[in-house]
C-alpha cells in the first residue's frame, strides 16, 4: 500500500545526487517532517498551518511522497476556509501518510548503508 | 561548452532537508556553498560573503524571502547578483511579488537538477554581461576623463600661443567656440614690424586632438614670420611645406590668409580651400567675394605650392568677413545644408554690421536645432595709423655688442626678385643697432615701402596711377605678378650706412633700381598728408624718414634715420 505513496524514481535519482550523503538526506527529511508534523498539531491558526504546510508540501514534493506532498497543498491552499473539524481531519491523514510513507524511507536508509 | 568557472551561492531555504538537497546538487556542480535558514541570515551571511548568486526560498520565518531579495538587491548595487527563488508557490499573484522584490528567475519544486543546472549558467551569463558592462561603462568613464584632460592641458598650451597674437586688437571682431581647437578651427592675428596686421582663419581636417596638432606648428611660423617681416607669400610657402612635411597624406589645412596695410587702404588675400570670405563695401553695399583660387595647406609640395595673392582696396569703414565651413554646412534635421544663398539673404536682410554674427548664429540655431562646435567667423577692418599698437619685440641681447661704424650694400638680381623677400633679413640686421630698435615700425614701413618702391615701378615698370580706383587697383596687382614672372633681368641695390654721431648715430639707407626713373619734382610737390592709392608711398617715407630725397632721375631713393644716446 504504502509503496505506492513514493516515488521510487525520485529516490533514485536523489541517491545519484545525494552519493554517500543520501542516508544524511533521508535522516533530516524524516526529523524535518517530525517537526512539521508537531508544528501543525500545536497550532489553530490559519496563516500558521498554511505557511508549514507550504515548507512541508515542497520537502515532500522533493523527496517523492507523492500523496504527502497532495495533502499538505490541500491544507496550505484551506487553511482558512476549511471548518476546525475539516483541519483536524487534514492533519490527522497527513500524520497517518507521513506514518505510512516513513517505513519506506528508513529502509532506504537501511538499504543504503549497507551497501 | 565553456567550463563554469566557480561560483559562490547563497542558498537561503527553512526545510533543513530542501537545503541539504540543493546545497548538494550545487557543490555537485564545482561552485561553493553557503546556507542561510532565514532571510534575516541570508541577508547576514550575503553582507559579510558578497555571494555571486543567490537561491532564495520565498516563505521563510523572521524574515521572508521577498524582503531578503530587496535587501540583497539594494546591497549589491550596481553589479548584478541574480537571485533565483525557490519556490511551489503556484498563484501567479505570488510569482509576480518574486519580481517585483528584485527576483530574476523560479525553480519551482520539486527540484529539477538539470533545470537547476541551466538556470545557474544562464544566470552566471547574465552576472557576468552586467560586469562587463560596468568595467567598460569605467574605462570609457576613465577615457573620457583622460581625453578631456589632455585637452584641457593641450587647450591651454595652445591659449598661450594663439593669444600672443592681436586677436584683441580694436578692429577684429570674432566669434569661435572654446574648443573649436579640437574641431580644427583656428583663429590667429599678429602685427608686422611696420604695423601691418596678418590674420589666419584655419581649418584643419579632422576632429579632435588630431586635428588640433597641426594649429601648433602653423601658429609657430605664422607668428614668428609675421613678427619678423615676412610677407603672405614667404609665410604661406614656409607653413605648407611645414605642414606637408609633418602631416599624415589625409591631413591638411584650409586656410584664409589676409594682410590688411592700414597705410596704404589694402588688403592681401590667400584663400585655399575655404568658403568665400567677403569684403563688404560700406560705401557701395557691395561684397566682394574672396573666393578660394588654391590648395589648402599641406597638400602641395613646396615645388608646385602657389602662394600668389590677391590686393583690394579698403576704405576704413570697409569689412573683411571670414567663416569656417561649420557656418555653411549647418544641416537641418533633413539632411539639408544651411549653405551660402542662407548666408546671403542674411547678409542683405543685416541693418546693423555689429549684430552679423549675432544673426548668424541664431539663423544657424533655428535651422540646425542645435548649438554647433565647429563655427568660426571673424571680421576685420582697418584700423587708423594711429590705433596701430604692434607690441614691442623683446630683445634678450645686453647692447654691449652693438655694431655702430659699418656699411653695407646689396644687389638683388631678376632670378632672386621673383621669390626672395629680402626685407626680414635686413631688418634684423638693422635691429642690432639699438638705437634704431624704438623706431623698428618706422624703419620697416620705410625700408619696405622702398624696396617695393624700386621693386614695382623700378624694376617692373608698374605706372602707380594705375592704382587711383579699384578696378586698376586690380590691374596692376595682375600686372605686377605677370611681370615678376617674367623678369630677366634688373636690380634692386640696398646700401645701408651707420655712423655714429656723439652719443646717438645716424643711417643712411639708399635704394637704387634699374628702372626707367620718374618725374621727382612733379610727385614731391604733393602735398605730404596725401592718402590717394597711388603717389609710390613718396609722403610716408617723408613723414617716417628724415632727409628723404630722390636722385638718377628717381631710380636712386635715400632716407635717414637718427637716434640720440640711450638711456
Amino acid at each position: 500500500m504504502a509503496e505506492i505513496q513514493v516515488d521510487r524514481n525520485v529516490l533514485s535519482a536523489l541517491q545519484e545526487v545525494m552519493e554517500e550523503a543520501y542516508p544524511e538526506l533521508l535522516d533530516t527529511f524524516m526529523a524535518d517532517s517530525e517537526t512539521r508534523l508537531r508544528e501543525l498539531q500545536k497550532t489553530a491558526d490559519a496563516e500558521v498551518l498554511s505557511h508549514v504546510a507550504h515548507s512541508f508540501k515542497g520537502s515532500s514534493s522533493n523527496m517523492g511522497a507523492t500523496r504527502l506532498a497532495e495533502l499538505c497543498h490541500e491544507l496550505e491552499l484551506h487553511a482558512r476556509d476549511k471548518s476546525p473539524s475539516e483541519i483536524i481531519k487534514l492533519v490527522a491523514d497527513i500524520h497517518s501518510e507521513f506514518a505510512d510513507v516513513r517505513p519506506v524511507y528508513e529502509a532506504e536508509r537501511q538499504r543504503s548503508l549497507t551497501h | 561548452m565553456q567550463p563554469l568557472e566557480p561560483l559562490t551561492v547563497l542558498i537561503a531555504e527553512d526545510s533543513a532537508a530542501d537545503r541539504l538537497l540543493l546545497s548538494t546538487i550545487v557543490r555537485r556542480q564545482g561552485h561553493e556553498v553557503l546556507t542561510a535558514a532565514n532571510g534575516a541570515e541570508a541577508v547576514e551571511v550575503f553582507r559579510r560573503e558578497q555571494p555571486h548568486l543567490v537561491l532564495m526560498d520565498a516563505m521563510m520565518p523572521v524574515m521572508d524571502g521577498f524582503e531578503a531579495a530587496r535587501q540583497i538587491k539594494t546591497l549589491a548595487g550596481e553589479s548584478l547578483v541574480p537571485i533565483i527563488f525557490l519556490t511551489s508557490l503556484t498563484e501567479s499573484e505570488a510569482l509576480a511579488r518574486c519580481l517585483e522584490a528584485g527576483g530574476d528567475d523560479f525553480l519551482a519544486k520539486p527540484y529539477n537538477q538539470v533545470i537547476l543546472t541551466a538556470k545557474i549558467k544562464a544566470m552566471d551569463r547574465l552576472r557576468r554581461l552586467q560586469a562587463t558592462v560596468l568595467q567598460q561603462r569605467d574605462l570609457i568613464a576613465r577615457h573620457h576623463d583622460y581625453l578631456l584632460n589632455e585637452q584641457r592641458v593641450a587647450k591651454a598650451v595652445f591659449d598661450k600661443v594663439a593669444h600672443s597674437g592681436c586677436l584683441s586688437a580694436p578692429n577684429i571682431r570674432y566669434l569661435q567656440s572654446p574648443y573649436a581647437l579640437f574641431n580644427g578651427d583656428l583663429l590667429l592675428a599678429a602685427y608686422t614690424p611696420a604695423g601691418d596686421m596678418h590674420v589666419l582663419l584655419g581649418d584643419f581636417t579632422g576632429h579632435g586632438l588630431p586635428a588640433a596638432v597641426g594649429a601648433m606648428p602653423l601658429a609657430e611660423v605664422f607668428y614668428g614670420m609675421t613678427a619678423k617681416g615676412y610677407g603672405l607669400a614667404e609665410t604661406l610657402r614656409e607653413m605648407n611645406a611645414k605642414l606637408k612635411r609633418i602631416l599624415p597624406v589625409d591631413m591638411f589645412c584650409c586656410a584664409t590668409l589676409l594682410s590688411l596695410s592700414f597705410q596704404r587702404r589694402t588688403v592681401e588675400v590667400w584663400n585655399g580651400g575655404m568658403p568665400d570670405g567677403y569684403l563688404h563695401c560700406i560705401a557701395t553695399g557691395e561684397r566682394k567675394p574672396l573666393a578660394a583660387r588654391h590648395l589648402p595647406l599641406g597638400v602641395l609640395s613646396p615645388q608646385a605650392f602657389n602662394d600668389r595673392t590677391e590686393v583690394h582696396s579698403m576704405a576704413v569703414s570697409d569689412r573683411v568677413f571670414l567663416l569656417s565651413d561649420g557656418v555653411i554646412d549647418t544641416c537641418d534635421a533633413q539632411d539639408q545644408l544651411f549653405g551660402v544663398e542662407r548666408l546671403q539673404q542674411l547678409f542683405a536682410a543685416n541693418r546693423q554690421p555689429d549684430h552679423l554674427f549675432e544673426e548668424i548664429e541664431q539663423a544657424l540655431h533655428d535651422f540646425g536645432g542645435e548649438a554647433r562646435d565647429d563655427v568660426s567667423m571673424v571680421e576685420v577692418s582697418l584700423l587708423e595709423a594711429a590705433q596701430v599698437s604692434p607690441s614691442a619685440p623683446v630683445y634678450s641681447d645686453s647692447g654691449q655688442s652693438c655694431p655702430l661704424d659699418w656699411s653695407v650694400s646689396f644687389e638683388f638680381r631678376g632670378a632672386t626678385l621673383k621669390r626672395f623677400n629680402p626685407m626680414p633679413y635686413l631688418l634684423q640686421l638693422l635691429l642690432e643697432v639699438h638705437g634704431l630698435r624704438a623706431q623698428s615700425g618706422a624703419l620697416y614701413s620705410v625700408l619696405a615701402e622702398l624696396y617695393s618702391n624700386a621693386l614695382e615701378h623700378g624694376v617692373l615698370g608698374l605706372d602707380s596711377s594705375l592704382k587711383r580706383d579699384a578696378q586698376g587697383f586690380a590691374r596692376y596687382y595682375e600686372q605686377r605678378n605677370a611681370r615678376l614672372d617674367a623678369l630677366q633681368d634688373g636690380y634692386v641695390r640696398v646700401h645701408l650706412k651707420v655712423t655714429p654721431e656723439g652719443e646717438g648715430g645716424c643711417l643712411a639707407i639708399r635704394v637704387e633700381d634699374s628702372g626707367k626713373g620718374f618725374d621727382v619734382t612733379r610727385v614731391m610737390q604733393r602735398p605730404l598728408d596725401d592718402v590717394r592709392l597711388s603717389g609710390r608711398g613718396v609722403s610716408l617715407i617723408r613723414q617716417l624718414g628724415r632727409n628723404a630725397g630722390w636722385s638718377d632721375d628717381g631710380r636712386s631713393a635715400h632716407v635717414e634715420f637718427f637716434w640720440e644716446a640711450l638711456a
